[in-house]
């Protein structure tokens, strides 16, 4: 459905008089999506993970590269998306309070998707709300009056609004305390399931993969590198091995020789 | 001590526009209507007031006076935000050699202050009120212009504005939808703050002469035609010099309230 192919990506640095540098962020990094999968991105934080998340929101154009959608190019030459595309294709971002605007209700940030094309309703909305399991009393309180797990079940819904066929989600959870994490994947792969919608799930914390993704890449020398089981025993690219070092054991243990610790 | 300042100042303010704006249906004289007969004379029943050393009645001519003031800063604000906003929402919006040749044209307007451009103004082109409205709206649309690119930098980075493109909102919807919102609180700050400036600019120059000119109504022209009167009549000045006072007074007011309401994402300690 979705299909990166050999995508380089560089953002220039500094301002336009000093000497301009491009900073490549990816380079050849090829990747797919199939309909209904759910892929993980994995990496070291600084990897370029949200960059390629950019690029398949088409909020950000490749420098060179095919990026294609149902096997025709995501954006027109200019940048831009034919309306349907648009629609197909949400995301749910780490920061839900970057995420909304300060000044929408809750009714106002989810219908915004809606309102493109005239056929947002608080009927509508308020279904919505529902599924995410937020009582319909949000709608007319300020977004900046929700605690960050409602404020990042808001941005869900308003992902949902369209009824897209993938989904980004940025370090979705990342930002929220263990607890609401836990209730909120639980909400992801219950919605999953229901509308068999695909996922990309950027993320640097390997443990909310178990159970959760059916592929997973790690980013290795600005590309994805597909690994087959992160958590198996065979050999894995060392960044992955040091995402893995990187989480806590269950049980504290005796400090081992100093490892460098990535993320 | 808030609670009534800020329906006290937005009432002056209110009722000092309306003034301004029904002033020929509110005045009860003619302001440049000369009484010789009764110049000079103190408040009365039938000029509350009290008349000017012509017998121009004083309440007549604060009315028509808040009506020049407030029509020579309207015209200022519309100058400035129009030009500000536009220059400063393409050089945050388009970034790149756009924004950085448009930043220098702002820092070179910055660097003009605004009697001595007006002065050029009025010795290359002849006094008037135009040229003063157009020197302090040159004088000072860059302000503007830099603070509308930098709120728009920063929220071009912000995910809301990211949210709204995948959404699928145009262009100019983002704008409308999550720029101008933003942009409204710092903007009437700054405004507000810049509106008893320019008050004073215009009562000032109008005061010296080269703004509006006698007969009319302005405050600064009351002021100047009252001097040799401040003793025998003290009135004459104090009245106009008040109103300039209460005005400026109230526009910052204002311009606080307005910000506090418009900024909802600050806690309300900081205020
Ligand atoms: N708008 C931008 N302009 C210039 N450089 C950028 C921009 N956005 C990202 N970068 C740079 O590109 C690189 C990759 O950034 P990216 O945000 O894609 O990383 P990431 O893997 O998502 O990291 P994290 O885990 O911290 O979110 C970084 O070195 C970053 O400094
Ligand atoms: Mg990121």
């Amino acid at each position: 459905m979705m299909q990166l192919e050999g995508v380089h990506h560089a953002y220039r640095q500094g301002g336009i008089f000093s000497r301009s540098r491009r900073h490549p962020v990816l380079q050849g990094a090829t990747l797919s999506i199939g309909a209904g999968e759910c892929v993980a991105l994995l990496g070291p934080t600084g990897s370029g993970k949200s960059t390629l998340g950019r690029l398949v929101l088409g909020l950000e154009r490749p420098d060179a590269g095919a990026i294609t959608f149902d096997g025709a190019p995501l954006t027109d030459p200019r940048g831009r998306m034919a309306p349907e595309t648009r629609r197909a294709i949400q995301a749910v971002f780490q920061d839900p309070q970057a995420a909304t605007s300060p000044r929408f209700t809750g009714y106002e940030v989810v219908a915004e998707p809606l309102t493109v094309q005239g056929e947002a309703s608080r009927d509508r909305v308020a279904a919505l709300l529902a599924e995410v399991d937020l009582p319909a009393e949000l709608l007319d309180r300020p977004a900046h009056r929700m605690s960050g797990g409602q404020l990042q079940r808001l941005c869900i819904a308003r992902a949902l609004a369209t009824r897209p066929r993938l989904v980004v989600l940025d370090e979705a959870v990342n930002s929220l305390d263990l607890e609401t994490q836990a209730k909120i994947m639980a909400l992801l792969k219950r919605l999953r399931a229901q509308h068999g919608m695909a996922f990309l799930f950027v993320t640097h914390d390997l443990r909310l993969l178990r159970g959760f993704a059916d592929r997973s890449y790690v980013m290795q020398d600005r590309r994805p590198v597909e690994v087959e089981s992160p958590f198996g025993p065979g050999p894995l690219p060392p960044v992955l091995q040091a995402l893995r070092d990187a989480i806590l054991p269950e049980m504290p243990r005796p400090r081992l020789p100093a490892r460098r610790a990535v993320g | 001590m808030k609670k009534y300042v800020i329906p006290a100042a937005a009432g002056l303010v209110a009722l000092l526009l309306l003034a301004a704006a029904f002033a020929p249906w509110i005045a009860p004289y003619d302001p440049t209507l000369t009484e010789l007969a009764s110049r000079l004379q103190p408040p009365s029943a039938g000029h509350w007031l009290g008349t000017d050393h012509l017998g121009r009645d004083m309440l007549s001519r604060i009315i028509w006076g808040a009506r020049a003031s407030f029509g020579a800063v309207a015209m200022i604000l519309v100058l400035v935000l129009t030009f500000g906003c536009s220059v400063g929402m393409v050089a945050g919006l388009a970034g790149g050699v756009v924004d950085a040749v448009l930043m220098r044209i702002c820092d070179a307007f910055m660097t003009v202050p605004t009697l001595v451009l007006a002065l050029f103004m009025i010795g290359a082109l002849g006094t008037g009120i135009t040229n003063v409205v157009v020197a302090i709206a040159l004088s000072h649309w860059a302000w503007y212009a830099r603070l509308v690119r930098g709120v728009t930098l920063s929220l071009r980075q912000r995910d809301h504005i990211a949210a709204a493109r995948i959404a699928g909102l145009s262009r100019l919807a983002i704008a409308r939808r999550h720029l101008l919102p933003a942009l409204a609180g710092p903007l009437a700050v700054l405004a507000s703050l810049d509106l008893g400036h320019w008050l004073l600019h215009v009562a000032g120059l109008s005061f010296l002469g080269l703004g509006l000119a006698p007969p009319a109504a302005e405050w600064g022209i009351m002021i100047n035609d009252a001097r040799p009167f401040f003793r025998s009549a003290p009135l004459l000045v104090l009245l106009p010099g008040a109103a300039i006072l209460l005005t400026v007074l109230g526009c910052n007011l204002l311009g606080d309230a307005l910000r506090d309401r418009l900024d909802p994402g600050m806690p309300d300690h900081l205020h």
